[in-house]
């Protein structure tokens, strides 16, 4: 079994969401863009053989296949998690801190950021079909924040196997940003010298940042980014600076205007 | 071998069903299956994940979809000479008005909990906010002179003009489906297409079938306007149905 290594300070709090609201409420446009076309269609994904490519800026570019990948020590993390449209689950992963696979490569001097993709097979993800997003969908983490302990590589969620629709074979989960920022069925990390470009940015700058840092005083030029609801409950709630996750995480951006750096 | 379908029953045949004094009760009743299969999914928690956010989406796309109804009954009317549509125009867009009030009180009342400081900040500072209280506005303004008393008041050109509002207000409510959704979304856009697409055959009007109006009558010409009746007739001897 899984030791249980990080969990809410107080569950009364935040509850775990229920395992069926979490696997049929998701966004995953690579298979459509209402909340239960993931569940429906997702079952199309192949997620063996699945491999990760590793290269950039790094002493051992490799290509690493999931059965290695799933032999990284696994731990659970109850985290929450925070949607950039307002609602939020408390979610428990399973799988192991990203900066383990990134010591591995040894990142050189040079790498200054690491840049994600998600597959893009049209022929497994009917959604991409549609010019929602520039496809393949790329998200990005400056190296200090992927190297951070909290930052998570989940391979599974309630004890299980991930289900296709939350990202299977093997995700990010980075707790203290917006969920669009924690990508999904991954398959090619890489190390870079300049910041990369990601999918949301690329598609409205103005909207969502690179950082998109959860920020209850940062609106969303659309939508108020004060509160949120925990997927479950009747109100909202208010929501917190990094997701709760300040006091681990506030140290990355010391000096920096979050503003700015939405 | 099959029989042949004579085009002419078709449409007789339509318009006397359409004309039934069943017609219209059963066009309400169908009008309402929306919103009772909505509160049937929230009580059976069958509305997923998210049910108030859920109801909300629910009857803003109903009131869009029985705005784009009620302005394609003209065009089908044009297109397939069965006159008797139009009895249905102000019916279904008064639906189209009704879940236009259930998608705003289920956000103010079940979404943001009647935090009005949240709902003005809203208003005046999310543009796909204020686009969609802006066609609230005018579907509330067009609900409120939709009577026949209305029309008399206010006299048939400038009844005519205030009601052309309701092309400004499904633009407004398609605008506000485009704005509030992530990236460029197909639904939203194929709703603004139909949108433009009937406001446009305003403009070029197509007929395919051999004008033949009236050839059936929604009632006898003689018969009192009663409470009920749907075309109000203009001062100029005009219906408001065979206008815009």
């Amino acid at each position: 079994t899984v030791p249980t290594t990080i969990k809410p300070a107080d569950p009364k709090l935040d509850p775990t969401t229920p395992m069926k609201s979490a696997t049929t409420y998701n966004n995953f446009y690579e298979f459509g863009t209402g909340k239960g076309d993931p569940a429906d269609s997702a079952g199309m994904l192949r997620t063996r053989p699945w491999e990760i490519a590793i290269g950039g800026e790094v002493a051992k570019p490799m290509t690493i296949g999931i059965e290695d990948l799933l032999k990284f020590p696994m731990e659970e993390r109850i985290y929450r998690l925070r949607c950039v449209e307002g609602w939020s689950m408390v979610i428990p992963w399973v799988g192991f801190p990203l900066a383990e696979l990134l010591k591995r490569v040894e990142p050189t001097g040079n790498a200054r950021y690491v840049a994600f993709q998600t597959l893009n097979d049209p022929k497994q993800m009917p959604g991409l079909r549609s010019w929602v997003l520039d496809w393949p969908y790329t998200e990005g983490l400056r190296l200090d924040e992927a190297m951070h302990p909290l930052a998570l590589l989940a391979v599974g969620m309630y004890g299980e196997v991930l289900p296709n629709q939350n990202g299977a074979p093997i995700r990010l989960v980075v707790p203290w940003k917006y969920g669009f920022k924690s990508i999904k069925s991954i398959v090619s990390i890489s190390l870079v010298k300049d910041q990369p470009p990601t999918a949301w940015n690329k598609s409205q700058p103005r909207e969502y940042g690179f950082y998109s840092n959860v920020n209850p005083e940062v609106d969303h030029p659309r939508w108020s980014q004060a509160t949120e609801r925990r997927v479950g409950d009747f109100s909202r709630r208010k929501t917190l600076p990094f997701n709760g996750y300040g006091e681990e995480v506030a140290s990355l951006y010391a000096g920096m205007d979050l503003r700015k750096n939405y | 071998m099959a029989a042949a379908i004579h085009i002419p029953d078709l449409r007789a045949a339509a318009n006397a069903a359409l004309t039934s004094r069943w017609a219209k009760p059963a066009v309400f009743m169908f009008a309402l299956i929306p919103l009772i299969w909505t509160v049937w999914l929230a009580y059976t928690g069958e509305l997923g994940a998210e049910p108030v956010l859920e109801s909300v989406k629910a009857s803003g796309l109903w009131a869009l979809r029985f705005l784009l109804i009620a302005l394609a009954l003209t065009p089908l009317r044009m297109l397939t000479g069965v006159a008797g549509l139009a009895r249905f125009r102000r019916m279904l867009g008064l639906f189209a008005f009704f879940y236009a009030v259930v998608h705003l009180s289920t956000y103010i009342g079940l979404d943001q909990f009647f935090d009005w400081t949240a709902i003005w900040q809203d208003i005046v500072k999310r543009p796909y906010i204020t686009v969609g209280m802006g066609a609230f506005m005018i579907l509330t303004t067009l609900a409120a002179t939709s009577t026949g008393g209305m029309v008399k008041r206010l006299g048939g050109k400038r009844w005519r003009l205030l009601h052309k509002g309701v092309f400004v207000a499904g633009l407004a409510a398609c605008l506000h489906f485009i704005m509030l959704v992530k990236g460029w979304q197909t639904a939203p856009l194929v709703y603004a297409l139909i949108c433009i697409g009937l406001l446009a055959f305003r403009r070029w009007p197509i007929r395919l079938a051999r004008r033949k109006e009236p050839a059936v009558r929604t009632r006898p010409a003689a018969a009192p306007r009663s409470a009920e009746a749907p075309e109000p007739r203009f001062p100029d001897g005009s219906s408001p149905a065979r206008r815009s």
